[in-house]
C-alpha cells in the first residue's frame, strides 16, 4: 500500500485560520514549484547578498555581542567584508572547487567565510567544534579541505594536531588572535589580514572588483551550496550535498509558510555543521534579509536571547524541556503567593490558552482571566525565556512532551513542531498554523511528496532533496531513488488527517520474540517525558521482555534531592539512592500503564529497568553531537548490565571506562542495581482504534 | 582546552634581566615567631616567578612583604631600583603590584562586573561626588574604565556570568573574578597566593591558560604561590623554594627539581 499526499493538499485547509492573504501568498507557488519564493534571478547566496546590499543595504543583517555591547553589520557592511575576504582568500590561491572547512561556535565571520567561499566557486564544509581531533581529521581528509577559517587558537591547535593526516590542507585563517601571536605564520593567517590584503588587492588591480562580481554573475542554481556532515547514529559520517536551488527554495518556501519578512530577529546559537543552522541562520535570512544574532559565547545564549527577543526561534525539544525544568524548580524555591498565583494562572492556560492561541471560541470570562494571567504570570515569564516578541517557533529532532508542547502554547507561544533532515534541507513535515496535533509532526512541507513503504518507511520528494553523499556513490543510490525519492530511515504513518506521525528509526523497529512491536525510542521519549528522566535505552528486539537503561536528569532530581535533604557528591552517588530509585519505578510504572492502553504497543511494556552509574556522553561516543543516542554503542559498552538484566541478576559490579574532556581516560565503578516491575493487562478501549 | 599548555616553548626566555624586584636579607617576626630568616631572591620584569615549599615555609608571608602588608624587621626591598623599608598596601598598590588571596576574598553580593571595577578605583581621577552624580566627565571615566573591564571579562571568558553575584558562583569561577580583579589594575607586578587551590584538572588547566596569557599578551611579571608541583614546573621560569622560613633553593624548575634539599623537604627525612 503506497499513500501520497501532496504539499497542495495539505495547504487548502489553511483557510480554517482565517488568513485569507496568508493563503494567497503561499497559492502561487504550488503551480510553480522550482522557484523559491519568487525571486527567480537570485539562485545563490551570494546573489542574494548582492541583492541585499542594493535594496536593503543600511538594514541589520547580523549582530553579535562584544564587550557587552551589541555590534550591528548592515547588509552592506556583509557585503563589503565578504568581498574583501573573498579577494583576500583569491589572494591565498582558493580556487573555484575548493572546500573550505568552518570550525568555531557561531561567529559573523565563519558566516561570512562560507558567502566568501561560495561567491569564488567553492563549498564551504562546516565541521561541529567539539569534535575531537580524530573525528574531525576524518571529516576534513574525507572532503579534501585546502582551506580552513576557525574561531580561535583550541581549533588551531586541533587542526595543527592532525596536520599530518591532512595532505591537502594549505592554509588556516582564524578569527580570534589571542594566543596565536608566537605561531609561526608561514601558512596561518588572522581574518583581518587576509581581508586587508584582499582590500589592498581591490585598490591595486582596477578590475579585483569586478572579477569577483562575473565569478558570482557565473554562479548557477545547481552549483554546489555546502556540504554537510551527518553526525552518523551509525557508522562513518556522511558529506550531504546540498545545491543552492535545494536550499533557495526549501528556505524559500518555509518563509512563505510562516509569513516571515525581513523584520524577525533570530538567534544564531546551534552548531554551524547542522543543517538547521545553515538554513535558519543564512539561507532563510539571506532569503527574507532578516537580522541573525550570534551570543556573545555559547553560555550567555539565554541571556543574549532575553536582550534580543527572537521572533522566529528554533530549539531541539531538550532546550524547551529545560526551560520548563528551569521554571519549575524556580517555583518550587518561590514565595506562598507568587507560587498560589502560579497554579492558578497555569490551571487558566491549560484550559483555555491554547483555544485563544488558535482562535476558536472560548467564553469571555475566560479571555479576561487569561488577560490577567499574560499580565501577572505569562508575560513576565516569556520574557524571561526570551520569547516576549516570538511569533513562530519550532521545535524538532526528537518527540517533544506533550506536556511541555502544551505548556508552551497555553503560554500563547505558538510552538510548532517540523520534521526534517540534512538530506532534505530541513522541511520534510510542519505543523500548519491552526492545526497542531500534539503528537503529529504536521502535513508534508510546501512542494514535498511523501508516501509510506510497505515497510512502514517514509519515503519523500522536493527541490530541497540533496544531490548525493559527496564521494559516495553507493550510499547515494541506497537512499536516494532514480526518479528521486529518499529513503527518510524513519518509520510513521499518516493519521486520518493527513498529518504524520513518526514512531521511530526504521531499522530499529524490532519484535518481541512473541512477534510484539517493540519500537524502543517510543518507550524511551515516553519515559523522557518524565523531568527527572534525562535519557533512556531500551532493549528487547528478539527478545522475551523489554529492560531499559536510566539516566537521571542532575537539575531536576538535584533539586529534589536539596529539597528533600538527600546528600550527594556525584551523579553516580545520586543515581544509586534507593530513594530516586522508587521515584523512578513510580514513573517506569506510569509508562506501562500508559502503554497497556495502547494495543499496537502494550505488549512492549518495561519488564526491568536500572540506573545506570555515568551519564551518556558523547565523549565517550555513546550519543552523537547532536546528543541522540548510539544504540548499538552502548549494547556493546554496556554487554554485562544487559546480560544482567536478562538474567534476572538484583545488582551488577560493573567498571566502565571514561574519557575526560581533554582526551584523557580514567574509569569509574559501580554495584548497579536492577528492579523488576509490573506489567498490566493490555486494556479494550484502543482496540477499535488499532483496527482501523 | 588544551590539555597540555607548554609555555616554555613558546615564550623568548631572552630579554628577562631587568630587575623588577630584589629582596635583600629580609628577615620578619611575629614575636618570638620567625616567619622569614634572611631571605634573597628577585623577581625580573616579565618572568614568571614561583614561590613554593611546604606548610608553613612562610610563602604567604614572603608575598604580604612584598606587597606591603607586612613590614621586615630586617633587610631591604628594591622596587624598580628605589630601595623602601617600609611601604603601606594600597602604596604598593598604586605603584603596581596587585594580588589575589589564597582564600577568596571578593565582595560576595556585588556581581562579578562590580567586583572587577572595583578593581579600577586607584585609577578613577574624579571624586566620589562626581562618581555619584554618574554626570559628564565622570560618565566619560566611568564608560573608558568599564571598556576596560569588560576586555578583561572577554579575555577570562566570563561573560556568562558578569550580572551574577560572586557569592553565588562556583570556587573556580570566584577564583578567576579575583585574577579578573587584580589585572584590572594593569599591575606591573601580579601576586597569585594559591591559584589553582582546591580546583579540579580542568579549572586548573583554564588558570594556568590565563596565567600564561596575562604574561605573554600584558607582559605583566608574575609570582605565584602553588602547591601543584606540575603546574610549578610547566608554568614558571624560575622557582625559589623556601623551608621553616628559609631559602634552600632558586633556579630554573629542572634545576630546582633534582636539588637534593628540595627533595628532602618535601618527603622528609629521617634525622
Amino acid at each position: 500500500m503506497t499513500e501520497a499526499v501532496t504539499a497542495a493538499a495539505g495547504r487548502v485547509s489553511v483557510s480554517k485560520t482565517g488568513a485569507p492573504e496568508a493563503k494567497a501568498s503561499v497559492a502561487p507557488m504550488a503551480t510553480q514549484p522550482k522557484v523559491g519564493a519568487g525571486h527567480s534571478s537570485e539562485d545563490t547566496f551570494p546573489k542574494l547578498l548582492l541583492r541585499n546590499a542594493r535594496i536593503r543595504g543600511q538594514k541589520p543583517a547580523i549582530r553579535k555581542k562584544d564587550l557587552g555591547i551589541w555590534q550591528a553589520w548592515t547588509w552592506e557592511d556583509v557585503h563589503d567584508v565578504v568581498r574583501d575576504f573573498s579577494l583576500g582568500l583569491t589572494g591565498l590561491g582558493f580556487k573555484p572547487g575548493d572546500k573550505l572547512a568552518i570550525v568555531g561556535t557561531n561567529r559573523p565571520r565563519l558566516y561570512w567565510s562560507m558567502v566568501a567561499a561560495q561567491s569564488l566557486g567553492g563549498v564551504p564544509v562546516p565541521v561541529y567544534a567539539d569534535s575531537v581531533a580524530e573525528e574531525m581529521a576524518y571529516v576534513l581528509e574525507h572532503a579534501g579541505v585546502r582551506f580552513a577559517v576557525v574561531e580561535d587558537q583550541e581549533q588551531v591547535d586541533k587542526l595543527l594536531s592532525i596536520a599530518d593526516k591532512l595532505p591537502a590542507l594549505e592554509q588556516i585563517v582564524y578569527d580570534e588572535t589571542r594566543g596565536l601571536r608566537d605561531y609561526d605564520h608561514g601558512h596561518l593567517h588572522s581574518f583581518e589580514a587576509v581581508t586587508d590584503a584582499g582590500r589592498a588587492a581591490r585598490f591595486a588591480q582596477p578590475n579585483a572588483e569586478a572579477d569577483w562580481l562575473e565569478r558570482i554573475g557565473k554562479g548557477k542554481g545547481d552549483d554546489l551550496s555546502i556540504i554537510l556532515y551527518t553526525s552518523g547514529t551509525t557508522g562513518r559520517p556522511k558529506g550531504v550535498m546540498l545545491s543552492h536551488e535545494n536550499l533557495v527554495v526549501s528556505a524559500g518556501n518555509a518563509n512563505a509558510f510562516d509569513q516571515l519578512g525581513e523584520g524577525e530577529e533570530t538567534l544564531a546559537y546551534l552548531p554551524l555543521a547542522w543543517i538547521g543552522d545553515y538554513v535558519f541562520s543564512v539561507a532563510q535570512s539571506y532569503i527574507a534579509g532578516y537580522c541573525v544574532n550570534c551570543p556573545e559565547s555559547p553560555e550567555t545564549a539565554l541571556d543574549d536571547r532575553r536582550e534580543i527577543g527572537p521572533t522566529y526561534f528554533f530549539a531541539p525539544p531538550r532546550v524547551f524541556e529545560g526551560l520548563l525544568t528551569l521554571i519549575m524548580v524556580r517555583m518550587e524555591d518561590a514565595g506562598r503567593v507568587k507560587k498560589k498565583m502560579f497554579d492558578y494562572f497555569m490551571d487558566v492556560a491549560r484550559r483555555s490558552g491554547e483555544k485563544i492561541l488558535n482562535g476558536e471560541p472560548a467564553p469571555i470570562s475566560e479571555r479576561l482571566l487569561y488577560w490577567l494571567g499574560e499580565f501577572l504570570v505569562y508575560g513576565p515569564m516569556k520574557n524571561r525565556m526570551g520569547f516576549s516578541r516570538l511569533k513562530v517557533g519550532y521545535t524538532a529532532g526528537e518527540a517533544i512532551g506533550p506536556e511541555i508542547f502544551r505548556f508552551y502554547r497555553s503560554l500563547g507561544l505558538n510552538l510548532k513542531q517540523l520534521y526534517g533532515q540534512t538530506e532534505a534541507s530541513v522541511y520534510i513535515a510542519m505543523q500548519p498554523d491552526g492545526e497542531i496535533l500534539g503528537d503529529s509532526v504536521g502535513k508534508p512541507a510546501p512542494d514535498v511528496e511523501i508516501r509510506i513503504a510497505d515497510n512502514g518507511e517514509i519515503l519523500y520528494r522536493s527541490p530541497g532533496t540533496f544531490v548525493g553523499y559527496y564521494k559516495d556513490e553507493e550510499a547515494t543510490r541506497s537512499t536516494k531513488t532514480e526518479d528521486g525519492w529518499v529513503h527518510a530511515g524513519d518509520a510513521g504513518f499518516f493519521t486520518e488527517e493527513g498529518h504524520i506521525r513518526i514512531i521511530d528509526r526504521a531499522k530499529d523497529v524490532g519484535r518481541l520474540s512473541d512477534g510484539a512491536l517493540f519500537a524502543p525510542k517510543y518507550l524511551e521519549n515516553k519515559l523522557k517525558f518524565f523531568p527527572n528522566i534525562k535519557e533512556a535505552v531500551a532493549f528487547g528486539d528478539g527478545r522475551d521482555k523489554v529492560c531499559v537503561f536510566i539516566n537521571i536528569d542532575l537539575t531536576s532530581v538535584g533539586s529534589w534531592a536539596e529539597r528533600n535533604n538527600v546528600n550527594y557528591a556525584s551523579y553516580q552517588e545520586l543515581a544509586a539512592n534507593p530513594r530516586v530509585y522508587e521515584m523512578i519505578e513510580a514513573h517506569v510504572d506510569q509508562v506501562n500503564r500508559d502503554l497497556a492502553g495502547e494495543p499496537l504497543m502494550a505488549g512492549a511494556q518495561i519488564h526491568r529497568f536500572l540506573v545506570l552509574h555515568k551519564e551518556l556522553d558523547a565523549d565517550d561516543g555513546e550519543l552523537t553531537r547532536t546528543q541522540k543516542v548510539r544504540r548499538s554503542f552502548i549494547a556493546d559498552r554496556y554487554g554485562p548490565l544487559i546480560e544482567a538484566l536478562y538474567e534476572g541478576a538484583v545488582h551488577k559490579h560493573v567498571v566502565t571506562e571514561v574519557t575526560f574532556e581533554d582526551g584523557r581516560k580514567g574509569s569509574i565503578e559501580a554495584n548497579v542495581e536492577i528492579r523488576d516491575m509490573k506489567t498490566y493487562p493490555a486494556r479494550g478501549d484502543g482496540v477499535r482504534e488499532a483496527a482501523e | 582546552m588544551n590539555a597540555h599548555v607548554d609555555p616554555a616553548e613558546a615564550r623568548v626566555p631572552m630579554g628577562k634581566d631587568e630587575l623588577l624586584l630584589k629582596v635583600d636579607n629580609v628577615s620578619l617576626y611575629f614575636g618570638g615567631v620567625k616567619a622569614i630568616t634572611n631571605i634573597s631572591f628577585d623577581i625580573r620584569k616579565g618572568e614568571i616567578r614561583a614561590i613554593i615549599g611546604p606548610n608553613g615555609a612562610g610563602k604567604t608571608s614572603m608575598l604580604n612583604v612584598i606587597n606591603g602588608f607586612y613590614h621586615p624587621q630586617v633587610g631591604t626591598i628594591t622596587w624598580r631600583g628605589e630601595v623602601r623599608r617600609k611601604m603601606k598596601p594600597y602604596e604598593a598598590a598604586s605603584q603596581g603590584i596587585a594580588r589575589t588571596f589564597q582564600n577568596v576574598a571578593l565582595f560576595k553580593g556585588m556581581t562579578t562586573l562590580d567586583n572587577i571595577m572595583s578593581g579600577r578605583t586607584l585609577a578613577m581621577r574624579r571624586n566620589f561626588l562626581w562618581q555619584l552624580l554618574r554626570h559628564g566627565p565622570a560618565l566619560d571615566e566611568e564608560i573608558a574604565h568599564r571598556r576596560r573591564v569588560e576586555e578583561i571579562i572577554d579575555f577570562l571568558e566570563i561573560e556568562h556570568i558578569r550580572k551574577t553575584p560572586v557569592g553565588r558562583l562556583p570556587y573556580g569561577l570566584q577564583k578567576r573574578v579575583e585574577l579578573g580583579r587584580a589585572l584590572a589594575m594593569e599591575p606591573e607586578l601580579l601576586l597569585l597566593d594559591e591559584p589553582m587551590a582546591g580546583m579540579n584538572l580542568e579549572e586548573k588547566e583554564d588558570m594556568s591558560r590565563y596565567i600564561v596569557d596575562v604574561n605573554e599578551q600584558f607582559g605583566t611579571t608574575i609570582a605565584l604561590i602553588e602547591h601543584d608541583m606540575g603546574v610549578v614546573m610547566d608554568l614558571s621560569d624560575r622557582v625559589v623554594v623556601l623551608d621553616y622560613g628559609k631559602k634552600i633553593a632558586d633556579g630554573p624548575p629542572d634545576e630546582v627539581k633534582s636539588n637534593q634539599d628540595v627533595i628532602d623537604a618535601y618527603l622528609g627525612v629521617a634525622h
